[in-house]
């Protein structure tokens, strides 16, 4: 999550750091009325966001101000999908695909797709992490999904069918 | 209701997430029990969102978790020289 915002490792890992050690300082503030993981996802964000006003390398009002909220999003035209199996994602060349694919989602959609697809939030939690309306989360999240489609599925396609062949030769 | 490929579109992430109503995911199921084309975009959505949620896509840094500690310990040795002390009351009670 620090990565998605500080966009370098070094910073993510300073941002993920002070995280930790701010939760440490402030256990006692936490009453259970979130998950301890959503809490600790908040004070990343927040020391994120944090770093970031200082170093003013982004206007802040941006992560409430939808860019495109109205904006539509045409998946990828397919015919014939076949499931790509997790097993992939041992080959760097997929894994790459992948990184790629979601660091170049402008920033309200990763934000919101981390947070829901990778964190496993609920879309009340993300709401409330990003401060943002829940059909906010739904819309962002919908387009976050179509634009990884959009881009992935026909290269991942492309990835995998040569190693396809090689284990089916007749199809 | 028929609906058409694009209304499909717009639903279907609501569709995976199982947050539509009866009537439109009804609809849904329709269209896809025909649309090849559709019933490939959904596929390949949700195969998309179960790779991209992959441990293995962000790894941490190598080095992250001994750091980590590093600085912990660091932050418990502070805490303890701030001269967080016991009371003979806290002693009681513990």
């Amino acid at each position: 999550m620090a990565l998605s915002y500080m966009k370098n490792e070094a910073d993510a890992e300073d941002v993920a750091q002070e995280a930790f050690v701010r939760a440490f300082r402030n256990l006692a503030s936490f009453r259970g009325e979130s998950k301890f993981s959503t809490w600790l996802i908040s004070i990343t964000l927040n020391e994120a966001r944090t770093r970031l006003r200082r170093q003013k390398l982004v206007p802040m009002d941006s992560l409430d101000t939808p860019l495109d909220e109205d904006g539509h999003v045409s998946p990828a035209l397919l015919r014939d999908w076949r499931e790509i199996p997790s097993e992939a994602v041992e080959r760097g060349e997929i894994r790459k695909l992948l990184q790629d694919a979601i660091v170049c989602l402008p920033d309200i959609y990763r934000q919101v797709f981390l947070l829901r697809d990778v964190e496993e939030m609920n879309v009340n939690e993300t709401a409330t992490t990003l401060n943002i309306s829940v059909p906010n989360v739904k819309v962002r999240l919908h387009r976050a999904r179509m634009m990884l489609q959009k881009q992935l599925a026909p290269q991942l396609k492309a990835a995998t069918r040569q190693s396809r062949r090689r284990w089916f030769p007749w199809s | 209701m028929v609906i058409d490929c694009k209304h499909v579109w717009n639903f279907i992430s609501d569709y995976i997430d199982g947050t539509l109503s009866e009537e439109a995911r009804t609809d849904v199921q329709k269209h896809l029990e025909h649309c090849e084309i559709c019933s490939a975009i959904l596929d390949s959505t949700r195969n998309v969102i179960i790779l991209t949620a992959d441990d293995r896509i962000f790894e941490l840094p190598v080095g992250f978790s001994e750091r980590l500690h590093a600085r912990i310990d660091l932050e418990l040795e502070e805490h303890r020289g701030d001269g967080v002390k016991q009371t003979p009351r806290d002693v009681e009670d513990s």
